[in-house]
């Protein structure tokens, strides 16, 4: 399996030199994080390269860095006819979160993209319906972000000092 | 059943201009077995338009989930999907122990499947009953209902919980089944074939149902994949993925079972799809509970997320510690990130943790299969009838508590 992996990366690296930014394999799935600015490119190749064959796009989500400084997407595909799953990364500044939509190669992409728009603030564009799914439609914030603590923070009948964050 | 508009009725000139109307199917409608609402724009009977609006109880388990220690974190997943919670409870489990490199004893493995089993049984119980009520069978949903009483009694048997069972720990079971655990699962392997069998009768080869179900709802294998269906909804449509067979967990690599599949995806094909697959898994369980190795222990070797037996916490000083962090949560869990995917009673249940080392994950997204594959409603539906439409959703297992996390 670590061969087809190795060869994927240097395909990766061969076709688009340079975009490949992370290679590594965490639990046995491979992960690459790929340029924000290629990540279409990357996706599209991924999926309709015959012998890559990642068909199927079993999950897409958003997160945060530590450092709330940037926001980031995760692709988990899969190759059923080889059981073969891999996860695409990119991450972008939290003041410009825009990348390219996903849904032209994957329409199950659509609520996906629209739940990571919902609770990350991340704007695919390209996207036929970029609004909220989950929460009402009113809400001005995006609540996965760290920046927005799940408790009230102007409560002070509760000291959460010593657990908790 | 008729999939195309009806455009060949043109009304006189000047009589009439053709106009839809708008239904509102939900938020709370009898007929939708939850939370669900549809703007259905309609011409006359036909559907032209349906526009899904989900939400309605959304309880943000994925911020909760920031929040809270390990073991904690198991309750949330009950409400998922809460026709078969310790699927959901054992995939969280799995996850962990992925994340902290536990290798669990088979036995626990083994008691794992029997209980992960039965609860598929339970959901795909309910969702062919449903299917049956829609269609105006109601006798299948009453008669049929009495065994998830029994596989209920099961879990409160072995966790003292019925439907948000929170069943078993990171690592394994909390304790030994009882002895009269076994013979109650002996006995529902017994005697549950003939009551499926009747069920199976009652609609099977109905000529009524067949005409209701047959062609109504379907979806080809590609559309299927293109929009990420999985479990039964997928394999309905002819794509034979199961994760259980796929990427084998809890030691499903041991079990002899087959997957059935269905050819065009239609309402038909998803009630046959589970109807087979209780029988599999009663096929799995009757390997499980012969195969169960007698002498090992039901848990995993991992104090920092295990509690101890009570009578040690309240005469050992070690005991008490351990048993005071893991209730605080504080315990010390590697970096990194995992994917961990079971086959739940809807489809393939992903969970995807990173954990920066602290007490609690860093980030947690669950893949929640009906959230995925319900977006295809609309689609599916276009162009047949209202009443279509309806037997349409509960054959596709749509679960709102998974749907809206």
């Amino acid at each position: 399996m670590s061969d087809l992996l190795n060869k994927i990366n240097e395909t990766l690296n061969v076709k688009f030199p340079g975009v490949v930014e992370v290679f590594e394999t965490t639990y046995d799935l491979p992960a690459f994080t790929i340029n924000k600015d290629h990540i279409h490119e990357v996706l599209a190749f991924l999926k309709n390269d015959p012998e890559l064959n990642f068909h199927f796009l079993t999950d897409l989500t958003g997160i945060q860095t530590a450092d709330e400084k940037q926001l980031g997407v995760i692709y988990h595909l899969h190759n059923m006819p080889k059981n073969l799953r891999v996860r695409v990364k990119t991450f972008f500044p939290m003041d410009k979160p825009e990348i390219p939509t996903a849904t032209d190669l994957w329409p199950g992409a659509n609520w996906m993209e629209r739940e990571t728009y919902d609770f990350f603030g991340v704007r695919f564009k390209g996207h036929p319906n970029m609004t909220r799914i989950l929460n009402v439609d009113e809400m001005d914030i995006f609540p996965l972000r760290k920046e927005y603590p799940l408790e009230d923070q102007t409560r002070d009948d509760k000291s959460d000092k010593m657990f908790g964050r | 059943m008729a999939k195309k508009e009806q455009t060949h009725i043109t009304p006189p000139e000047d009589t009439m201009e053709k106009e839809y109307s708008t239904l509102n199917l939900g938020p709370t409608h009898p007929a939708t077995h939850g939370i669900f609402q549809n703007v259905l724009t309609m011409d006359g009977e036909i559907i032209h338009k349906a526009v899904p609006t989900v939400g309605y109880i959304h309880r943000a388990f994925e911020k909760l989930a920031e929040r809270r220690p390990y073991n904690q974190i198991t309750p949330i997943t009950d409400r998922l999907n809460y026709c078969s919670s310790p699927i959901n409870n054992f995939g969280w489990h799995m996850t962990v122990e992925k994340l902290l490199g536990v290798t669990v004893p088979k036995r626990a493995d083994y008691m794992r499947v029997i209980i992960m089993e039965l609860s598929r049984i339970s959901d795909h119980l309910i969702c062919n009953s449903v299917v049956g009520v829609d269609t105006g069978a109601m006798t299948g949903f009453l008669y049929i209902f009495q065994w998830r009483e029994k596989i209920y009694d099961i879990f409160e048997d072995i966790c003292g919980a019925r439907l948000t069972t929170n069943i078993g720990r990171i690592g394994g079971f909390e304790r030994e089944w009882k002895p009269e655990t076994f013979t109650k699962i002996q006995s529902f392997v017994d005697n549950y074939p003939k009551a499926l069998q009747e069920f199976a009768n009652l609609l099977e080869r109905n000529k009524i149902f067949m005409d209701r179900t047959i062609n109504c709802g379907p979806i080809t294998a590609e559309m299927a994949l293109e929009y990420s269906f999985t479990g039964p909804n997928l394999r309905a449509a002819g794509v034979d993925y199961d994760v259980r067979v796929a990427s084998p967990y809890s030691s499903y690599q041991d079990f002899k079972f087959d997957i059935p599949i269905g050819q065009s995806g239609d309402t038909y094909d998803r009630f046959m799809v589970r109807q087979h697959e209780m029988w599999q898994s009663l096929e799995i369980i009757k390997q499980a509970m012969k195969g169960m190795p007698k002498d090992e222990p039901c848990h995993a070797n991992v104090p920092d997320f295990f509690l101890p037996p009570k009578e040690e916490v309240y005469n050992n000083m070690e005991a008490l510690i351990y048993h005071f962090k893991i209730i605080m949560g504080e315990m010390d869990v590697p970096k990194g990130e995992v994917y961990h995917c079971v086959e739940g009673g809807n489809g393939e249940l992903g969970f995807y943790l990173v954990s920066d080392g602290g007490r609690t994950p860093f980030r947690l997204h669950f893949r929640r299969p009906c959230f995925i594959y319900y977006q295809a409603y609309p689609e599916m539906i276009k162009g047949s009838m209202l009443s279509d439409a309806i037997i349409t959703m509960s054959s596709m297992n749509v679960i709102a508590g998974e749907l809206d996390a």
